[in-house]
């Protein structure tokens, strides 16, 4: 008897295919038996496990999110340790090691904070981060995280979707592409002195894109506000794209008419594309893309992970890309 | 005159152990659990940035050994260029294991497939026949001149590593690092050119290393 032969019903995560009421339902009854309810003598027990779903430094200050309602906004994969997630990211604005931005993102001062929205809006306002963080309410959403480099994270974000941003300063019929630009202050950031990358760093996203309910404006992880080398006060998550599409620190978010050029196309265009949708089926010129290395997951002897095309997205996002070709547009 | 330390008995076990140094380490840190949030990076990138250094050693030999009219530092030679080949090994397998999974034919796939790739592996092949002919009999089998033939080859690996470097670095951008390896290659290997040049003008045939050893 043939017992795992694909029938065209193999789902690649779990939390896809269980109804979300009874996997919800467990975190819920933890969270209740935490608080007492279920008897002192278990409390402990429970409290112990529901902490280890998001375990956080309690170094920051907190910052809470509700439950995102969003499809797909909340992975049952464990999430990656808080220690991993912080000390091992690309942010070449602290240097070009995975360590740097750890070690030397202290100079960044995340207070006060502005960032302006303007171009293609009838509404273009330059917003205060106290402000933006009221716009609307803070949702937990668990991402996982590929990196172009071939490794993944999965990083519990707190933030809310950019779209309700966007309708806010009402685009214009000419807004087709949105840009994200980071900081870029010398004194601020160290490794703005190597010529690595054309600062300031800029990103951009079809409107389309940015308008989709999984495109998170972020300003926390694992319960508290961004550590700076993880982008703070705000930054992107595209979960479907690869990781440098999502901007860090981000200072302006500008509407255009025509696609954004960004920093990493203007470094690298034959490498880096402009879409960069997590894709196991278009190489990296000096890697493949087809399989990824979960951070603090894999063994150090276990064969890679297989790289799932959207990164596990595509029942959420793979409209967006209904008849482009992939490969052209990577 | 007081005999140089470089003669020293004890300086051959002291320099074999010193370049055994980085590989206790990276073996300890890995089973410790040393290595950061992605081991297996962490070793493949180590061990390759240990060969360059342990190359650049090696080529630095003759011309500091010239340099400082220090004879005995030829002594040191061959066991650096070992550990060079060594380290490239262990380069190597670090990413046939835990990138490719030992999968001889998805390695086989991917070495072709990547140019930064294929230098690098070129690198190591060429390695081989210096690693494979580096004990005396073997001098004396082949013959200095043409054993001396044979190990120019590693100028022409000294280049395939660092265009390996490059290309792989290229992906990123980032070209600091790869910059001061490249120069240091450069200056060893410009340095033996324009003594060649400088020898053939004054009459003299080329320098004999293989004798002088």
């Amino acid at each position: 008897m043939q017992y795992l032969k694909d029938r065209g019903f193999v789902h690649p995560h779990a939390s896809e295919i269980t109804p979300r009421s009874v996997y919800e339902g467990r975190r819920a009854l933890l969270r209740q038996m935490a608080a007492g309810a279920a008897g002192v003598a278990l409390a402990g027990w429970a409290a112990r496990d529901a902490l280890a779903q998001v375990q956080r430094s309690a170094k920051l200050m907190a910052l809470a999110g509700s439950r995102s309602a969003v499809a797909g906004a909340l992975t049952i994969e464990k999430p990656t340790a808080y220690a991993d997630a912080t000390s091992y990211n690309n942010f070449y604005e602290f240097g070009t090691s995975k360590s740097d931005p750890a070690a030397t993102a202290g100079s960044l001062k995340p207070r006060p904070w502005t960032v302006a929205v303007e171009g293609e809006v009838r509404k273009p306002k330059v917003f205060d981060l106290d402000e933006l963080l009221g716009i609307a309410p803070m949702e937990d959403r668990s991402y996982r995280l590929r990196c172009v480099e071939g490794w993944s994270m999965v990083i519990p974000w707190v933030g809310w979707s950019l779209a309700e941003l966007i309708r806010r300063v009402e685009p214009t019929g000419n807004a087709k592409y949105v840009e994200f630009v980071s900081l870029a202050d010398r004194a601020q950031m160290p490794g703005l002195r190597s010529g690595v990358l054309d600062w300031p760093y800029v990103e951009g996203l079809r409107l389309d894109e940015a308008m989709h309910p999984l495109t998170l404006l972020a300003f926390g992880l694992y319960g508290e506000v961004l550590p700076n080398q993880n982008g703070a006060p705000l930054r992107l998550v595209v979960p479907w794209k690869y990781g440098f599409k999502s901007a860090k620190s981000i200072v302006k978010i500008r509407f255009v008419e025509r696609e954004p050029r960004t920093a990493w196309v203007k470094a690298a265009a034959q490498e880096y594309g402009f879409y960069s949708n997590v894709n196991p089926n278009v190489d990296h010129p000096r890697w493949s893309q087809a399989t990824e290395r979960r951070i603090g997951e894999d063994g150090l002897f276990q064969k890679k992970r297989p790289t799932l095309m959207f990164n596990g997205y595509g029942p959420q996002v793979g409209q967006l890309y209904a008849g482009m070709d992939l490969k052209k547009y990577f | 005159m007081a005999r140089s330390p470089l003669l020293h008995p004890a300086a051959k076990p002291l320099l074999f152990a010193a370049c055994l140094l980085p590989c206790v380490w990276l073996f300890y840190a890995a089973a410790a659990d040393q290595l950061g949030a992605n081991p297996a990076e962490a070793l493949i990138r180590s061990s390759g940035d240990w060969t360059l250094r342990l190359l650049c050693l090696t080529l630095a030999v003759t011309p500091l050994r010239v340099l400082a009219n220090q004879p005995a530092l030829a002594r040191f030679r061959r066991m650096l260029g070992l550990f060079t080949f060594f380290y490239a090994t262990l380069h190597f397998l670090a990413y046939a294991w835990l990138d490719m999974g030992f999968d001889a034919a998805v390695i086989a796939r991917d070495i072709p497939k990547r140019p930064f790739a294929l230098v690098g592996f070129l690198a190591l092949l060429l390695m081989l026949p210096l690693a494979a002919t580096s004990f005396n009999r073997a001098i004396r089998a082949l013959g200095a001149a043409r054993w001396q033939a044979l190990h120019r080859a590693v100028y022409a690996i000294a280049v395939l590593a660092i265009l390996h470097f490059f290309w792989m670095r290229a992906g990123k951008h980032d070209f600091a690092e790869v910059a001061v390896y490249a120069a240091i290659v450069a200056a060893l290997l410009a340095w033996r050119a324009l003594r060649l040049k400088r020898l053939r003008q004054a009459g003299q045939p080329a320098p004999a290393r293989a004798a002088a050893r």
